[in-house]
């Protein structure tokens, strides 16, 4: 009796085969995405969130455990002066080597452009090289170069009638020093990007203009810089997170002391100094944090101010 | 509530051993960790912070030591001094299994935790290899034992003391007869000597590395009598302290010293004849021998009293262990008193050997100019004891930003006090992390 009604019933074969396929392509996928996925959890989300909990405990590089200790790393940093001092100084270097490291490789990459074809590979070697060097390398040749009594710097100064000045041992000057160092260093970075901007714009666009009787200056301002606004949003944004991480040429050129009265110890600096050499993990973690808010704030407002020019 | 890993996994070897482990890896190159295929030999895994000269002789030392027991493989690590240094010290212990023996700054004991971090040398195994508390100096034996326990074994001491380059020196007439430096008893005489020195080299009398003034400080402070303590507050003589850093004002001030000298261009400013003295570390000697100087050297001048000098010892210590294993203690121990009994080269980069038979002996006593300086190592001025204070730690490194400014005029002695109070002050109410 039933048999012919379960006859009778349409054979249904297609949603059982169909859903093992839907599985399996969907576990396909996932397959695809879970070296990513795990790479990503492992190297960047756990330690994120691992370090925000340190941030409420009082851990230690030197003792396995640790204790939950609610807000109290937060208050201390919200009260430590040397927070905020070492805060100041990444955003004071941020500002005062950003705009050199930008101009200069655009006017390095203009040069480049310019000039004979026969000159162009000596100027894009000798532009880009200091960049290939190591930080210790980098650092070691401008703290020779800076000494008073022997360096280079002071004896031009001297040559020219002007006084000695003590580079790295005068507060006022260490910070400014270091930036001259990095801007030496790491502008031939900006400089790769500016130059292959330079050679994406087309040959026609200048003879257009100088058809239209626009002199040298004109062109670099009228058609030059406008076509390279995209580029310098990107280099700009690069070169404010670079500034801001300012850690390794200040930590070696004032020999890990962060130079005369802390003038040059950047926020990382502290991270690095409390963390490791304080062993304190927990508040270097807070500190830490803190930075990280502002380089994001620091990001999005770069964001901001370039995309409204983009869409004007 | 004391929890024992970060939040979500907490299973398996946890974050700490993780990091530990990676880098004892790194650390150890390719070689792997762990005893290996040595054929039966003992893994010494030793762990140091020499470089340059001294790394020179450690290695020269290792040499020997390896040709003399070939039972044993010893794999040291060298990493660069100071906090890149004690960093990985301090993972690697707290590991517990990354090194077998490592070397340390005495005043550093206890801030990389004696008792935790590192476990006491068991002294009667010491005593089997024949180094007891009547080999080494009392002063230096004594800075080894924390809580009634020895944790350490010294192997040198090392300190501030003053260079003299001859020709400068005999041109301003202030070298005696047999070719050292005059002595000179309280500032005045002193500064005579400065001013006569400056006169025969044309720049200054003395450089000093303005970038590390705590050394000259202390050195001055305790010459005074001074006492500095970490109970409940610091406490400071603020008129002793004045005292000591007018001085370091008044040489820079006058025209004496440099306002500012850094580390390297310490040494290459007295090297380069722009001073015809130098305060500075003992361990810069193999330096100018090798670029073939006229030099002498003697302790660090009585500017304010006795001759005494800022200083610290070398020692050996063994990592506190997960798991207990006596062979590589045992092997450990006997390699430390190895090390000390053959010091007599270590002694050739200027620091004075902890053990006594090889101080005393007539090899060592021959050495120029070694000889002029020793016994200022029965003397040598430890830093203050606290966790945040020794070399590389953090008071010395606060005391070294604040008082750089009394050296190069931006800061009076008084502001310099008030800065170091401060930043010594915060480090009292700061938690001790070990």
């Amino acid at each position: 009796m039933t048999v012919p009604a379960a006859a009778a019933t349409p054979p249904r074969p297609r949603p059982p085969a169909a859903r093992p396929a839907r599985r399996r392509a969907s576990l396909a996928g996932l397959g695809f995405v879970l070296p990513f996925a795990v790479l990503f959890a492992v190297f960047l989300v756990w330690p994120m969130l691992a370090g925000l909990w340190a941030s409420f405990t009082d851990r230690s590089l030197a003792r396995p455990d640790a204790a939950f200790v609610g807000l109290a790393n937060w208050r201390e940093l919200a009260g430590d002066a040397a927070v905020w001092r070492s805060l100041w100084t990444t955003l004071l270097f941020t500002l005062i080597s950003t705009p050199p490291l930008v101009a200069v490789a655009l006017a390095m990459a203009v040069l480049t452009q310019r000039v004979a074809a026969r000159l162009g590979w000596f100027l894009r070697f000798s532009f880009f090289a200091p960049f290939l060097l190591p930080v210790a390398v980098v650092t070691l040749i401008w703290t020779w170069m800076y000494q008073p009594g022997f360096g280079v710097v002071n004896g031009a100064l001297q040559a020219v009638g002007l006084p000695e000045v003590a580079w790295l041992t005068d507060e006022d000057t260490v910070l400014a020093a270091i930036a001259v160092t990095t801007v030496w260093w790491t502008a031939g970075f900006n400089y790769l990007l500016y130059l292959a901007a330079l050679q994406g714009i087309p040959g026609h666009v200048y003879e257009a203009a100088a058809i239209d009787g626009a002199g040298a200056w004109q062109r670099l301002t009228r058609v030059t810089l406008p076509l390279l606004r995209r580029t310098t949003a990107l280099v700009v944004l690069l070169q404010l997170v670079a500034s801001l991480k300012l850690f390794d040429q200040a930590y070696l050129m004032t020999a890990g002391s962060g130079g005369p009265n802390y003038a040059a110890r950047p926020i990382i600096g502290y991270v690095f100094e409390s963390g490791f050499t304080g062993l304190r993990i927990g508040y270097a973690s807070a500190v830490s944090y803190l930075f990280f808010a502002v380089v994001v704030a620091v990001s999005v407002l770069q964001f901001r101010l370039f995309s409204r020019k983009e869409a004007e | 509530m004391r929890t024992t890993s970060t939040p979500p996994p907490a299973a398996g070897p946890g974050r700490r051993a993780f990091l530990a482990g990676g880098l004892a890896a790194a650390g150890l190159g390719l070689a792997g960790c762990g005893a290996s295929a040595a054929g039966g030999r003992t893994p010494l895994r030793q762990w140091n912070l020499f470089t340059g000269g001294d790394g020179a002789r450690m290695v020269e030392m290792h040499d020997a030591y390896t040709r003399e027991h070939p039972g044993v493989e010893l794999r040291p690590t060298t990493y660069l001094w100071g906090n890149p240094y004690y960093t990985k010290f301090a993972m690697g212990a707290a590991g517990g299994r990354a090194f077998d023996v490592a070397t340390l700054h005495a005043s550093r004991l206890r801030g990389m935790g004696a008792g935790t971090l590192i476990d006491p040398v068991p002294a009667d195994l010491l005593a089997e290899y024949g180094v007891t508390r009547d080999d080494v100096l009392p002063n230096v034996w004594d800075k080894c034992v924390v809580d009634g326990e020895l944790y350490a074994v010294p192997l040198d001491t090392h300190l501030v003391v003053t260079y003299y380059e001859r020709g400068a020196c005999e041109r301003a007439g202030v070298l005696e007869p047999d070719g050292s430096l005059v002595a000179t008893s309280g500032p005045e005489e002193f500064l005579d000597v400065l001013a006569a020195v400056k006169e025969a080299t044309g720049h200054f009398g003395v450089v000093m590395d303005t970038t590390g003034a705590w050394r000259q400080f202390w050195s001055l402070y305790r010459q005074l009598g001074g006492e500095m303590t970490f109970d409940g507050g610091l406490g400071l003589d603020d008129d002793l302290a004045l005292q000591a850093l007018d001085f370091l004002r008044r040489v820079c001030d006058d025209g004496l010293a440099p306002p500012a000298s850094d580390a390297p261009g310490t040494p290459a400013n007295f090297q380069n004849g722009i001073a015809g003295l130098m305060f500075a570390g003992n361990w810069e000697l193999p330096t100018f021998q090798t670029a073939g100087m006229d030099f002498g050297m003697r302790p660090f001048p009585g500017i304010f009293g006795a001759e005494l000098g800022q200083g610290d010892c070398h020692v050996l210590v063994l990592p506190h262990r997960r798991t207990r294993d006596d062979r590589a203690v045992r092997t450990a121990v006997e390699y430390a008193a190895w090390m000390l009994k053959n010091s007599i080269v270590w002694a050739g980069g200027g620091h004075t050997p902890a053990y006594l038979p090889v101080a005393e002996s007539a090899e060592y006593a021959e050495l120029r100019p070694q000889a002029e300086y020793r016994h200022a190592a029965e003397d040598v001025q430890f830093d203050p004891e606290a966790w945040f204070s020794g070399s590389a730690a953090p008071l010395f490194a606060e005391a070294n930003s604040v008082m750089a400014g009394v050296h190069n005029g931006s800061a009076t002695p008084e502001e310099a006090l008030a800065r170091f109070r401060r930043a010594a002050e915060r480090l009292i109410d700061t938690p001790e992390p070990v």
